[in-house]
């Protein structure tokens, strides 16, 4: 195997070139990590600001007048305002925390090491992907501070709403174009990181590493890899063509006929639906770049703790990949009602519920993983069987959703805010909770705080549930998104209590969030030393150093003999065989 | 172990909540929206077993299978069972989708009725606006110069076309009790969405295309129409009516609106 020579035991000098604009995957790894970190709890606080006002919308709150003099003057926050936490809530959400934290993050610092490998195929395209994102998420944040402020066209930038300039509304002027400038960048940052991961995987894996020997984690960081590069690609063309039809007095987006705001656009022939078409098949495959890592983590940890060999493990990385193609053919779901051929419904319809049938397999084989186990529950455990409970939670609700009968109700209600929220949202966060609480004593060389871990659990695993499962029934009372307020649709009234319900759950779950950061940081400094293998796992990462060194294996290439789950092993002294123990501990039992 | 009881708790609590029909569809005034509920009841009930069960299995399993300090069970798995929950899954899931089809059908694959009345829907920033033809049943030709919502011509009707001189302009939708309506569907500036929770009916209303939407209604009343597509700060206060009246009723406010 090839070795990236260069790179091997001279560990850099200096505190810029180790941490700042660093080579190393750990480091960008970790600072991957950081960055999510930062715009999940940025991301986290609009929301929470969101909740407040759903339920007090006349009320004056003193920071909403100090953050933004204009939009809240008075202290109460305007439509518009409202609209733009919103649209910066997703976007943060979706680009800087679930796309970046468990692919970028995570995969980053231990796709190379898992498969034995001392770095990514291309350190220089890492760091620049790397610094590329942050500038993105600068450029993201400068939004808010431009003149008309953050847009407030959604996650999803439908034109014309988007397309038009300051006519449509404050903040589709300045703050829309940054968005877009944003985006694009984004996507330039994801296909960079995209192109990496999938040359690491194919090329770098270590000797006797075949692809069917890779733990699960790995699996998900390619396929998702391969979604970004097809993904991401796309929505960068649709992102240009935006920004030209706002700039240039293109016509991609823009029909003839347009009256905005009392004014007549000279626009002619372009059409609002090829952006949704170009749009969702980035965003349909995006939600599985959200949650791929994630399923690919709970795996890991979930025979990691019940000491059994994953359940199905071919069954498993063949629903991955069926995931990953059939990804890139559901996107219609998201446009039954937006006037497209009715006829296409049925086919988007038929391939939606077969991608169900991939999601299902991988709830079975996750029961059967645990079924027979020795379950220890660790805060990480904890995490990754919530995952579970939660995806299903979470994925039945995309039955009703993907029947374009139902949509014909549920569409645009709080119906799909709670099934994405559920899913895509949650579950994959608690993918990264799992993945930090496992991971943690290698990056640092010391464990988390296993009592604040699990107080932390249980609060947010209950506060998740009370916070999205009543906006299905808010969605079955045709509770429609995207409301500033509810005060103007009589029948929105009688639902009112359960908006403040989920209100309260929301402030509740937000700050038990402080219980991780305290945890996090304490236990950088102050937690227990760990070993080179607290949990007793086979994978790779486990047989070297926490931290490990600058190349990884020092110096050494492992050679890999055993598949990634090998626990419990009859005849076999302990409970697990490594990755790289030599072939006879097999033969021996 | 103590999540076991916590995730049958709350499976317990939610599928109390769905059996309860605490916050409800509102009641259906036609056809279509009871076959609606129909098919929502037969998913739900789908759904509902494979939530129960799989939540519960989740507990039970943790339960069962803590750690006492024995050694797991060593197996990889097993291709029969594989085989056996991926058929039944998607059997399952196809099965929904078929038996929605005549639902969705009925809305978009069947036209309407020959004899359907038909009313423009004109939406915009942020207001709904309806047109009838009026007694000679043909709507007049329209120009975006012409638009003055003001002055009570939002959808822009030119003066020199004698096709358009009787045409009515209102700003709630007014239908008859039981009969087909056919709805020509327009926006002047940005995405918005016609949806009557009743009805069980929604669809975008998109500049620059003609959505044809047809339906009857049979119970008569007043019935709220929110805007359901994300089109602007006003997003919110965007809504209307739709009032299913007597023909009786409809033909009186016809004449009324045609003397103004």
């Amino acid at each position: 195997m090839s070795s990236p020579a260069a790179h091997a035991a001279h560990a850099p000098q200096g505190f810029i070139r180790k941490y700042v604009f660093s080579l190393d995957h750990k480091v960008i790894g970790v600072q991957y990590y950081f960055l999510g970190l930062f715009s999940v709890f940025l991301g986290m606080t609009l929301s929470v600001m969101m909740r407040y006002h759903m339920v007090n919308p006349a009320a004056k709150v003193w920071l909403f007048e100090k953050l933004w003099p204009t939009s809240a003057a008075g202290g109460v926050m305007t439509p518009e305002l409202y609209l733009s936490l919103m649209t910066m809530h997703g976007t943060i959400m979706v680009f800087f925390v679930l796309t970046t934290v468990p692919q970028s993050g995570f995969g980053n610092y231990f796709l190379p090491i898992q498969i034995g490998a001392e770095d990514m195929a291309f350190p220089v395209l890492n760091m620049m992907s790397f610094w590329t994102t942050f500038v993105s998420l600068c450029v993201m944040v400068a939004a808010f501070f431009v003149q008309g402020g953050a847009p407030l066209a959604g996650w999803t930038a439908y034109p014309p709403l988007s397309g038009v300039g300051r006519l449509s509304g404050p903040g589709e002027g300045m703050g829309q174009t940054l968005w877009i400038i944003s985006i694009a960048i984004f996507c330039g940052a994801s296909l960079m990181g995209a192109i990496n991961f999938i040359a690491t995987t194919v090329d770098l894996r270590a000797k006797g590493m075949k692809l069917m020997r890779m733990p699960l984690t790995c699996w998900s960081w390619l396929v998702t890899a391969i979604l970004g590069l097809l993904g991401f690609a796309v929505l960068l063309s649709a992102g240009i063509l935006l920004l030209l039809d706002r700039l240039a007095g293109t016509s991609f987006f823009l029909p003839a006929g347009l009256m905005v705001n009392d004014r007549i656009l000279n626009h002619n022939g372009g059409s609002p639906l090829l952006w949704q078409h170009l749009f969702w098949f980035f965003g349909h495959p995006e939600v599985y770049i959200a949650i791929l890592p994630g399923m690919g983590v709970a795996s890991h940890l979930l025979s990691t703790f019940s000491r059994k060999p994953i359940f199905g493990y071919k069954a498993m990385v063949y629903a991955i990949l069926s995931i990953g193609f059939l990804g890139f053919l559901v996107w219609g779901h998201h446009m039954f009602m937006s006037g497209m051929n009715p006829y296409s419904a049925m086919a988007f319809a038929t391939l939606t519920m077969c991608i169900g049938v991939p999601s299902a397999i991988k709830t079975f084989n996750w029961i059967g993983t645990l079924w027979g186990g020795q379950i220890h529950f660790t805060t990480a455990m904890l995490f990754a069987i919530g995952f579970v409970s939660l995806f299903v939670t979470g994925g039945v609700s995309g039955i009703f959703l993907g029947q374009p009968a139902l949509d014909l109700f549920f569409h645009d209600t709080y119906f799909v805010v709670g099934h994405f929220h559920m899913i895509m949202g949650v579950a994959a966060i608690f993918g990264m909770f799992a993945g930090t609480f496992y991971w943690f004593p290698k990056v640092t060389g010391r464990l988390l705080n296993e009592t604040l871990g699990k107080i932390h659990f249980y609060i947010t695993f209950i506060g998740v549930y009370c916070i999205f499962t009543p906006m299905h029934f808010l969605g079955i009372a045709a509770n429609p998104r995207r409301y500033a307020d509810f005060t103007n649709v009589e029948y929105l009234g009688k639902l009112m209590p359960v908006h403040s319900f989920m209100s309260v759950a929301a402030y509740v779950t937000a700050a038990a969030q402080i219980i991780f950061l305290i945890n996090l940081f304490w236990s950088i400094k102050k937690g227990p030393k760990a070993s080179i293998n607290p949990w007793n796992a086979t994978s790779l990462e486990w047989t070297i150093p926490s931290p490990p060194p600058h190349d990884n294996f020092g110096g050494v290439h492992p050679v890999i003999n055993h598949g990634p789950y090998e626990y419990s092993v009859p005849g076999h002294d302990s409970d697990y065989i490594m990755q790289t123990d030599p072939p006879a501990a097999r033969e021996e039992a | 172990m103590l999540l076991a009881p916590v995730v049958w708790a709350l499976t317990v609590v939610i599928v109390y909540f769905f059996a309860a029909k605490t916050w409800w569809f509102p009641p259906p005034i036609n056809q279509h929206a009871q076959a609606y509920d129909a098919q929502f009841m037969r998913t739900l009930v789908v759904v509902g077993i494979i939530f129960f069960l799989a939540q519960m299995a989740l507990g039970y399993v943790i339960v069962k299978f803590r750690n006492r300090g024995g050694r797991a069970q060593y197996t990889h798995g097993n291709n029969t069972l594989e085989k056996l929950w991926t058929t039944a899954t998607a059997v399952l899931f196809l099965s929904l989708v078929v038996m929605g089809t005549k639902i969705w059908a009925g809305v978009h694959f069947e036209e309407a009725p020959p004899d359907a009345i038909p009313i423009e829907v004109m939406a915009k920033q942020f207001a709904f606006n309806f047109r009838y033809p009026g007694p000679d049943g043909k709507f007049g030709k329209t120009d975006l110069k012409e638009v003055n919502d003001a002055g009570g011509n939002p959808f822009g009707i030119v003066d020199s076309d004698p096709a358009g001189k009787d045409d009515i302009q209102t700003a709630s939708l007014k239908v008859p009790v039981g009969k087909s309506i056919k709805l020509i569907m327009h926006s002047r500036d940005v995405i918005h969405n016609f949806f009557v929770p009743e009805l069980r009916l929604k669809q975008d209303i998109v500049p620059g295309m003609e959505i044809p939407l047809h339906f009857e209604a049979d119970k008569i009343g007043v019935y709220e129409v929110p805007c359901s597509e994300l089109c602007g700060l006003g997003h919110f206060q965007m809504r209307t009516t739709m009032q299913v009246m007597s023909e009786a009723d409809f033909e009186k406010w016809k004449q009324d609106q045609a003397q103004k």
